[in-house]
């Protein structure tokens, strides 16, 4: 790379993932991937590029873009793209590394021929309606075990083979009961999928004259040193701080049990990261993956909790 | 930097699960190193040793037949999870050469295959009876013959399988990609004039 500038890549195979109509209240990017990669699987989009399309992805802004194609690596994908239009260049307009003036203008006609032709074809698609999307949350030891967040977890008939039963037993669940009142140890708002300004302004929207549940320590850790600061002078990092919850330093942390913040062994995690494998989060670690709104209602509940009962 | 290839012909260890994801290969606390040696003691760390670090007997490559075994059989979609150069230097340092499964990760086969280890993805019916094999004698030998892209199941089964031809031919003389790009240097260039870079 630093050699030649370049990576050799064989060209992949295509996808279509489409999300029709709109999302919910309650409902954002982080739900709508979950929901995607329990769709088609963690090996859903192996040997492809998925092109995510379809008028609830267009309605997204760019975080929630960023959010929805992170993901992709989790349903076995190389990499996902959402093509360039008024939300993206509205996004870098202005940004420390993008053109300006002339350069600009050139630069927005180029990146407008990067958008997929009307009629193209693609190698798989897959079709979602947005306004049938819920708050989701995995329950097991990997993205694809994910479940609406007022659901009941799958009866072992309904599961294919027998790394579920293994998922079962490390996560001290059982089949058809309800994580709706699971109680939780730690939440972690951050990561790379969800670290971003909108995810913890969302947060904050639901933690705001609200408390960290006793039996519950909530982190909240900014994507980058840029993210904190722009939090801290919103002053979400006060709503955080007056709710009892850790503002901490940028970085991975607890997502990939890193810089000692790990969580203990047979506990349970809302994390708003982007992997729930055995021992991600501290050796036995049991992590259920959700959205910054599942993650901040579930840490004032001190349970797991449906945001859209305390919008 | 890889050795060239030479012929393959060793027992397994089976490790029937699916979804075998790079945080069970080589959990993060130990990508501290960039080093390629030293992290075969790490690989599986987290199935492979109890709390106070003795092994646990239960684990396939715990089990006295494992000791110099040069393949691992997987199940589906091996290496999924983090991209992790980490995961297929574990799996070599411990001495595996080959990594059989039903399919693999994308990034994780590409990792892989830069770095000395051969991912071979068999139909699920040929794997599901390779494993059944392994089960029945631990001890069973695979022989893989890269250059003809055959390999040979217990019982004497040969399956031919794929493998990009641009990848083969780095694991045969064991070289990395960068060879490759620095040939297309002048195509480069060009293309980053046309761009005005």
């Amino acid at each position: 790379m630093l050699a030649t500038q370049c990576l050799l890549q064989s060209k992949p195979k295509t996808m279509e993932v489409r999300v029709d109509g709109r999302l919910r209240p309650g409902v954002s990017a982080k739900d709508m991937i979950l929901a995607i990669i329990a769709k088609i699987g963690v090996g859903g989009g192996t040997g492809h590029v998925i092109e995510y399309r379809g008028e609830a992805i267009r309605a997204l802004d760019m975080e929630g873009r960023m959010t929805v194609c992170n993901m992709s690596i989790e349903a076995g994908a190389r990499a996902g793209m959402i093509a360039p239009d008024m939300t993206t260049y509205a996004w870098l307009a202005g940004r420390d590394q993008a053109p300006s003036g002339d350069a600009w203008r050139d630069a927005m006609g180029r990146w407008h021929e990067l958008a997929t032709d009307d009629g193209a074809t693609f190698d798989r698609s897959v079709v979602l309606d947005a306004s049938e999307i819920s708050p989701m949350i995995t329950w097991g030891t990997n993205p694809g075990m994910a479940i609406p967040v007022d659901g009941r977890l799958p009866m072992s008939s309904e599961l294919p083979d027998a790394s579920n039963e293994r998922a079962y037993a490390y996560m001290g669940l059982t089949p058809g009961q309800l994580l709706l009142g699971q109680p939780v140890d730690v939440v972690f708002v951050g990561s790379c999928t969800n670290g971003r300004l909108d995810d913890l302004r969302a947060a904050a929207g639901l933690m705001k004259g609200r408390r960290v549940a006793s039996n519950t320590r909530m982190l909240v850790v900014p994507g980058s040193q840029r993210v904190k600061r722009d939090a801290e002078r919103e002053g979400l990092a006060d709503i955080f701080r007056a709710a009892g919850a850790e503002w901490r330093e940028s970085g991975c942390s607890m997502c990939i049990a890193m810089n000692g913040d790990t969580v203990a062994s047979g506990q349970y995690a809302v994390s708003t990261s982007n992997r729930n494998f055995e021992g991600r989060q501290g050796k036995g670690a049991r992590t259920l993956l959700a959205s910054p709104l599942t993650a901040a209602a579930s840490a004032v509940a001190g349970m797991v909790a449906d945001p859209r009962s305390l919008l | 930097m890889s050795q060239p290839w030479t012929p393959l012909s060793s027992h397994a260890v089976l490790v029937a699960r699916d979804d075998i994801d790079t945080d069970q290969i080589i959990p993060a606390r130990f990508l501290t190193t960039t080093s390629r040696t030293g992290l075969g003691t790490h690989l599986f760390a987290d199935w492979r040793y109890d709390a106070d670090g003795s092994a646990k007997s239960e684990f396939e490559l715990n089990a006295p037949s494992a000791a110099g075994a040069r393949i691992l059989v997987g199940g589906r979609n091996f290496g999924c999870g983090s991209s992790r150069e980490h995961a297929p230097w574990a799996l070599s340092d411990w001495g595996f050469r080959a990594v059989i499964a039903s399919s693999f990760a994308d990034i994780f086969r590409s990792n892989a295959h830069k770095n000395g280890v051969l991912t071979i993805a068999l139909p699920d019916a040929t794997l599901a009876a390779t494993r059944e094999a392994l089960q029945i004698d631990p001890h069973a030998v695979i022989t893989v013959d890269l250059p003809s892209q055959t390999v040979t199941l217990p019982g004497g089964i040969d399956v031919h399988f794929a493998i990009d031809q641009f990848s083969k031919r780095c694991l045969i003389d064991g070289l990395d990609e960068l060879g490759a790009l620095l040939a297309e240097l002048p195509a480069i260039r060009e293309w980053e004039a046309a761009c005005g870079h």
